[in-house]
């Protein structure tokens, strides 16, 4: 497993063909981790790039209070907790650009609580 | 008393003009057999985050609710009675500053002359602290009532900050369905969208399918929602779900633009997009029918 990725250098990851939330116990040795905050309003990454059929592990912590990760298109969310990183384990199918936003909300400017991840093949 | 009023009249009395949108079993055309009785309307008001502040979308929000008010108490014909579909206030994290809007807001909407007025949460006022303040000041975050026959439930899928009902809302909600005739008409008010409208907004209720699951076995039931801050309209199966205009700002088209940011105040069409609705009621053949208000602009 590899840990503590540089936020310059998130393009890219490996491969399968399935989904799973919070699969950390099951993860291939060689996925990579992108290790991402959350605080009010933001995401630590407002923008991320991968690569279609290259499964990836997104892990989250909260940094001051309940947040969420949700991105629908491709059925993933979690709830993001303070003090905990969530892991969160799936592999893009489908090219093109994604929105993720946080799905608890967490006050004025809860609405601007998102990102934008970027799938090429 | 015959209380009947076609959409003409009613477009006349208002003296504002509006957009019709006919929903329901039957033409309007239907409508002229029926007493009084059978028929009501009401005013749905929405998403009026008292406490706002953003000149740049609204100049003018310091007065839009009042302007609101006083456009309902002009109607010639009173509604039976007013909703408003959450967000009554804008969110803050100070909790003092949250009651005083709410105590503000309950000031402002004491002005309707109409005396029935119901309320239910948006996430702007219940998500920070699960309801407790809201209940202090307008009761209970779900409920329903009934009025000429008619059965209103009113679902809350905001107190929870997640967007969710809650298995024990569902569970209410399924033994108040138990009482209820498969043909009963029935109209669900709430805030979010029950349905998934467009997700990547967070224009849904995480467990709103569940609650569409239970009311789908009843052929006449009717959602009216705020939340996305414009008029809409869609269909799961037979329900049909109708969101209301916002009283502070537009929001644009889901999905239209990359980014839900509230459309700016275009000064040459000052309150355009902004407004509220006449929803009436025509009850033996649970038929709506929609109309779209402006704020007056003076």
């Amino acid at each position: 497993m590899h840990h503590g990725i540089p936020r310059c250098s998130l393009n890219v990851v490996a491969l399968a063909g399935f989904l799973a939330i919070g699969a950390a116990q099951s993860m291939a040795v060689d996925e990579p981790v992108i290790r991402i905050t959350a605080k009010k309003f933001e995401y630590s990454l407002r923008t991320l790039t991968l690569k279609k059929g290259v499964p990836v592990v997104i892990e989250l912590t909260a940094l001051d209070r309940l947040h969420g990760f949700n991105l629908p298109d491709f059925g993933v969310r979690s709830d993001v907790v303070p003090g905990k990183a969530t892991r969160i384990r799936f592999t893009p199918d489908k090219t093109g650009e994604f929105v993720f936003f946080c799905d608890v909300f967490c006050g004025d400017g809860h609405e601007e609580m998102s990102g934008v991840l970027t799938v090429k093949d | 008393m015959d209380n009947k009023i076609d959409r003409r009249q009613f477009l006349k009395l208002t003296g504002l003009g509006g957009v019709v949108f006919a929903s329901g079993l039957s033409g309007w055309a239907n409508a002229a057999k029926k007493s009084g009785q059978d028929e009501f309307y009401f005013v749905q008001l929405s998403d009026t985050h008292w406490g706002f502040n953003g000149p740049k979308v609204n100049p003018d929000a310091a007065n839009t609710l009042k302007k609101a008010v006083a456009a309902v108490n002009a109607l010639e014909q009173a509604p039976d009675f007013v909703v408003f579909t959450g967000d009554l206030t804008h969110t803050t994290d100070d909790p003092k500053l949250r009651r005083a809007r709410m105590a503000e807001f309950r000031d402002i909407v004491s002005k309707l002359k109409v005396k029935e007025v119901r309320f239910m949460p948006g996430e702007h006022d219940a998500s920070l602290d699960r309801g407790a303040a809201y209940q202090e000041f307008f009761g209970k975050l779900h409920y329903t009532f009934d009025h000429k026959g008619v059965h209103f439930i009113v679902l809350d899928n905001v107190s929870d900050p997640g967007a969710k009902i809650g298995e024990a809302q569902l569970a209410w909600l399924k033994q108040d369905l138990k009482q209820m005739r498969r043909d009963a008409p029935i109209v669900v008010l709430t805030h979010r969208p029950l349905f998934d409208l467009y997700p990547q907004w967070d224009w849904a209720t995480r467990d709103g399918a569940a609650a569409i699951e239970l009311l789908m076995p009843y052929k006449n039931v009717t959602v009216f929602y705020g939340h996305i801050h414009q008029e809409h309209h869609h269909k799961t199966g037979h329900i049909e779900h109708h969101a209301a205009q916002s009283l502070i700002f537009p929001l644009p088209a889901p999905g239209s633009v990359p980014k839900r940011a509230p459309l700016p105040w275009d000064a040459n069409q000052p309150y355009k997009g902004i407004g509220f609705r006449s929803v009436e009621a025509d009850v033996k053949d649970a038929y709506y029918k929609t109309v779209e208000l402006p704020v007056p602009k003076g």
